[in-house]
């Protein structure tokens, strides 16, 4: 068997029937053709609309939960409702000691801030943060470095700027580090810019000043604005974000519950849903490939049917002068995977066009819509299997028809 | 014997009634010889060359090729046995039409599974006997009748078969290429190959050394005659 697939005869013979009329070669081939393209070009799309989404997220803890304080909606313990609600320090310390499964708690406070350089002046969003949070939300720094825990120890007046605010601030190419900007009427050292990048989850700050810093220059005390909650990656971030508001409310003497004294943000939800989303399309993807590639493998068997029709003749011919049933039947079914397999090859250098000029249209930059969109060798070679066995098993159909017609009836055939 | 035949039958069905074709038919043939089995239409004689080309089968009696029983044959089994032992040359020559003479003469060597070199050398040798060398590599349709005729009866020779079967070899040719064709059996005939043919024309008959004639499925008359030399009508 293996002999006969090394033969020059054997190719000989389906190269003779197939130039034998090309059009009908040609058309056979186009459905399997278009089925690996389609299925080449949108499993490459569907990894790349995957690859941008995780490189947006890639420095994002995205187990994550946001939680702040609002007002409460059920009067307890001789609160009335309507009271307002601020998380403190201490609420933020007993969450991450006591609710399972918790990686970080980040506090966070932001307000507005007057902010004035020479003779510039804007006015931006100033946050207060521990250096905790270029881990949960790596900051990609363009100069200098992030706020360390020596900043927040000794309550230093350092800022960490946007690049926006640079922009507006300073002249080009003027350096930034080490230069004074008042915030509120206080001078500060910047001692970073960073880039704000694609996406920013929870609310953008054109800039970071250490906490404690922070606490003092708006007087806030132990309050803080929100904290940013992130869960082990093996923990459902849904039940942590339950936990936490549960012993927050225990914490604030509010009713167990009052689902409105606080509010939250779960961008592990959030994140779950696209990536179920594109789970989605991948399987959608898959599904339309090879049911496309079916109706085009099923189109060489009902084309290679009529073909085994027309020849009939010949095929009783052969078997007069010594051709063996399964001989016929071979070089029928080889026919028939030759078609697929070859349709299949040009699909699948075809659909690697289509991701080429995909990639050059849209995958260029950092704002990229489809990152990489590629398909793994594996896919390939899995597809270029599945249409090998497609193709014999189609292929098999005609070659039964071929040699079900009694060699002296096939002779008799005009 | 090359070719012994004993009471043989063959019906086909036709609707509930079956239509008997071949009422017991007794036949031998030696080797070297030429006959020619005659007959009108529905007599049974083309039938009769279709059993013993094995492209179909009797329903009762022996058939007996060079000491073989050919009986009860599987698909593949009739395949080998058609390749081995005979050859077949057809009204409407039957050669495929996208394959060069060469090709054409070198298939049933192909499913004899003998190399390609070797197989084109052999089919060259035969084309050459027929004196087509020089057409080696057209296409039939590039070709006269009589010249496809010809590449016929040299595929018809490549696998060197003990029996050779024409079925009315000259239906489909003009009166001087059928002559032809005709010189040229007769010459295989000379090197002492065995000649089976069916035929309707009295004159392509008496060419032959023996008439057997069928009617309504049994043998009419069964005859050695003199044979007509082609040559003498030049």
């Amino acid at each position: 068997m293996l002999r006969f697939l090394f033969d020059r005869d054997t190719w000989q013979e389906v190269y003779d029937s197939m130039s034998k009329n090309k059009l009908r070669t040609v058309i056979t081939m186009i459905g399997v053709w278009w089925g690996i393209l389609l299925l080449i070009g949108l499993l490459g799309a569907a990894r790349g609309m995957e690859n941008s989404f995780n490189r947006l997220f890639g420095d994002f803890a995205t187990n994550s939960v946001f939680i702040w304080g609002q007002s409460t909606s059920k009067p307890f313990k001789g609160f009335q409702e309507g009271r307002r609600v601020r998380l403190s320090l201490t609420d933020a310390k007993k969450v991450e000691d006591n609710v399972e499964g918790i990686e970080f708690v980040v506090p966070r406070n932001q307000n507005q801030g007057k902010v004035v350089r020479n003779f510039l002046s804007g006015s931006f969003n100033v946050a207060g943060d521990y250096p905790l949070l270029d881990v949960v939300q790596k900051k990609k720094m363009l100069f200098g470095r992030f706020i360390n825990q020596n900043d927040i120890d000794n309550n230093k007046k350092v800022a960490v700027i946007s690049e926006d605010v640079y922009k507006q601030l300073f002249e080009k190419d003027e350096e930034p580090i080490g230069a004074y900007m008042q915030i509120n009427g206080m001078n500060f050292t910047v001692i970073g810019v960073f880039d704000v990048g694609n996406v920013n989850m929870g609310p953008s700050s054109d800039i970071h000043i250490p906490f404690t810093t922070f606490q003092q220059i708006y007087n806030q005390g132990d309050e803080i604005g929100w904290i940013m909650v992130t869960g082990k990656p093996e923990y459902n971030i849904k039940q942590i974000e339950l936990d936490a508001k549960l012993l927050l409310r225990t914490l604030n003497k509010i009713h167990p519950r009052d689902n409105r004294a606080f509010g939250s943000f779960n961008l592990g939800n959030e994140f779950a849903k696209i990536t179920g989303f594109l789970t989605g399309m991948q399987f959608l993807t898959w599904f339309v490939g090879i049911a496309t590639l079916i109706a085009g493998v099923i189109a060489i068997g009902s084309i290679l049917l009529i073909t085994v029709k027309e020849r009939t003749k010949e095929i009783g011919v052969r078997r007069a002068l010594g051709a063996t049933p399964f001989e016929i039947k071979r070089q029928i079914v080889i026919e028939a995977v030759f078609l697929t397999l070859n349709a299949g090859i040009f699909g699948i250098i075809s659909g690697g066009w289509i991701l080429i000029f995909l990639d050059n249209k849209f995958g260029q930059g950092d704002d990229a819509t489809l990152v990489n969109a590629s398909v793994s060798i594996a896919v390939v070679f899995a597809a270029l299997l599945i249409l090998v066995v497609l193709g014999t098993l189609i292929g098999l159909i005609p070659a039964f028809k071929a040699t079900s017609v009694k060699p002296i009836e096939a002779l008799r055939e005009e | 014997m090359i070719l012994e035949i004993k009471d043989l039958h063959k019906s086909y069905p036709i609707g509930d009634s079956s239509l008997h074709v071949l009422k017991g038919i007794n036949l031998s043939v030696k080797e070297g010889e030429m006959a020619a089995i005659m007959g009108s239409s529905g007599s049974g004689k083309s039938t009769l060359l279709n059993i013993i080309g094995m492209l179909d089968e009797a329903d009762s009696g022996d058939y007996i090729l060079d000491g073989l029983p050919i009986k009860n044959l599987t698909e593949k089994k009739a395949a080998v046995y058609r390749n081995k032992f005979l050859g077949f040359i057809f009204q409407s020559f039957n050669l495929i039409n996208y394959k060069n003479a060469l090709e054409n003469v070198a298939l049933p060597l192909y499913y004899q599974g003998m190399k390609r070199k070797e197989r084109q050398e052999k089919a060259l040798f035969h084309l050459e006997k027929v004196g087509l060398a020089d057409w080696a590599h057209h296409l039939p349709k590039e070709l006269s009748g009589g010249q496809n005729q010809r590449v016929a009866i040299a595929r018809a020779l490549a696998a060197n078969p003990k029996l050779l079967l024409a079925d009315e070899p000259t239906g489909a040719l003009d009166t001087k290429t059928s002559y032809e064709i005709m010189e040229f059996i007769q010459q295989l005939n000379d090197e002492g190959k065995t000649i089976l043919m069916v035929t309707h024309e009295e004159d392509i008959a008496n060419m032959c050394k023996r008439i057997v004639r069928l009617r309504d499925g049994v043998i009419m008359e069964d005859k050695v005659i003199n044979q007509v030399r082609v040559e003498q009508y030049a």
